[in-house]
């Protein structure tokens, strides 16, 4: 039976139903499954078919919207007994997409799949100055800051947050993390970076080990 | 003088210019700053950018209008001045080179996603792109060039907006494809087949791709489109995906690899040949050799 449900639940998280979604997590919890099992093995595990499958481009774009927006709805239920219970998450991340740029996409894509693996995620937005990086990192005391650019002009600007956090001497309380279009591993170790995501699954497993290893 | 309806009916191969965005850098736009707040502020480094794309050999000049849309301006807080901006891309361009080159000015996304994904609604990307598109066409363009489109709903309501305001001017829509296993598809999982079939629907003259892809994948892709279309086909492929180099961007296929790709494009029945990020003026007049070679 409790398989049954959480299977049911990964299905209907890749169809995108928010509504079933949000009603199998609310039987879930009724019927005492557990809340960290209803999130691994419900909500995450449907979100990592759901990652997998839009990576080999068997879905698209809007089908990863829709079943994010369905993985919320379930969230949402979970969320309280979560604290309740005192299930800490895995660990913290903070993303943006850097100063001067934009394009947000991609940066979307990271927040979505690290939540959908169980972090949690402070989305700054777009066009976030080095200073907004640091400071969201120290108050909210992340693991992990997740720099995302297009444009080869902003590039330089994940940089100058690595070199701010340096300034401060705070530099070794985060791992940083890059992606976007124009980047590459090279790229990410001459500025100091800790790792360079070539897409949405690369970052989570980079943040993963970052993690793991703490 | 012809039209470029005119010349594509006589099975002319036109060629278009190359990349805009590594141009104004190179003329030094600031990274974040709106690139289209130039055709007003910095009118000589948009002609400088037009003429030397003519001199290279293209037929058709694009504008530096691609974030015009009211509504992508918006992120500048520029939207108020989307007629001004749009205007002034336009008679930059066409001040600068001769009558019988040609100007397309470039429609690109508005930057955010229709509902119930987006917050952006059906009427509001409407209006913003008659608002754009409007201006453009009083400016005096050739052609209506809507490009880098991923998502059917937006390249359609586009296309409609321009139909609609004129009845006669050429519009060509072109949209990002990605392979994937079962064929090309944009991200938003917009099929070759089903761009056809929408966009030439909405009115569309020439249809095609733009951006995403090095010149291989485009030979593809044109391919895939003439399966299923006879209307004339406009193709601009980027040189090659970016790699960075000391941490600077490089697009590694030159000018030789695009001509010779230009010559296949044309055995394949593509109609406009040009090229998109990472192309430049020697790029441009590679292929103008290639294409003149092939007369």
């Amino acid at each position: 039976m409790t398989n049954d449900i959480l299977t049911q639940l990964t299905q209907v998280l890749q169809t995108g139903d928010a509504t079933a979604v949000s009603d199998l997590t609310k039987l879930a919890i009724d019927q005492s499954i557990g809340t960290k099992i209803i999130l691994d093995d419900g909500l995450i595990a449907g979100m990592n078919i759901v990652g997998e499958r839009f990576k080999k481009h068997e879905i698209f774009l809007p089908d990863l919207l829709f079943s994010a927006k369905a993985f919320y709805a379930g969230l949402e239920h979970l969320k309280p007994l979560l604290l309740k219970e005192k299930i800490a998450s895995p660990g913290k991340v903070v993303i943006g997409t850097v100063q001067g740029d934009q394009h947000d996409i991609g940066k979307n894509l990271v927040g979505i799949m690290l939540e959908g693996a169980g972090f949690e995620v402070v989305d700054l937005g777009k066009d976030v100055s080095p200073e907004q990086f640091v400071d969201a990192a120290v108050e909210t005391n992340a693991d992990v800051i997740g720099m995302s650019a297009l444009l080869t002009t902003t590039m330089p600007v994940m940089k100058k947050v690595i070199d701010l956090a340096t300034e401060r001497k705070i530099k070794d309380q985060f791992k940083y993390i890059v992606g976007g279009a124009p980047l590459s591993d090279k790229f990410a170790k001459e500025i100091g970076a800790d790792a360079y995501c070539f897409d949405t699954v690369s970052a989570v497993e980079c943040v993963k080990g970052f993690v793991k290893g703490k | 003088m012809a039209t470029i309806t005119e010349r594509l009916s006589k099975n002319e191969i036109l060629l278009a210019d190359g990349a805009m965005g590594t141009q104004l850098f190179a003329r030094g736009l600031e990274a974040g700053a709106c690139p289209e707040l130039w055709n007003t502020e910095n009118p000589e480094a948009l002609s400088d950018i037009a003429r030397t794309y003519a001199d290279a050999g293209a037929d058709i000049v694009f504008t530096n209008t691609f974030g015009g849309s009211s509504i992508r301006l918006g992120h500048y807080n520029l939207s108020k001045r989307t007629s001004e901006l749009n205007r002034a891309g336009v008679k930059t361009a066409r001040a600068a080179i001769s009558d019988d080159i040609f100007i397309a000015a470039s429609i690109g996304p508005s930057g955010g996603m229709l509902e119930p994904l987006g917050e952006l609604s059906e009427d509001e990307l409407r209006i913003s792109f008659t608002e754009q598109i409007s201006a453009v066409i009083e400016a005096g363009a050739d052609m209506i060039a809507i490009e880098t489109m991923t998502d059917i709903s937006e390249a359609t309501i586009a296309v409609q907006a321009a139909r609609q305001l004129s009845p006669s001017i050429p519009i060509s829509a072109t949209m990002t494809f990605d392979k994937t296993v079962n064929g090309f598809f944009t991200i938003m999982g917009v099929s070759v087949k089903q761009a056809v079939d929408e966009l030439s629907n909405a009115g569309a003259d020439i249809l095609g791709s733009n951006c995403g892809n090095g010149i291989e994948l485009m030979i593809e892709i044109a391919k895939e489109f003439k399966s299923v279309t006879d209307l004339p086909l406009l193709i601009q492929a980027n040189a090659g995906l970016p790699e960075t180099e000391d941490g600077k961007l490089v697009y590694r296929e030159t000018p030789a690899m695009l001509a010779a790709g230009a010559g296949r494009l044309i055995e394949n029945s593509v109609s406009i040949i040009g090229g998109c990020c990472g192309t430049t003026p020697a790029h441009i007049s590679a292929m103008r050799q290639k294409i003149d070679h092939l007369k």
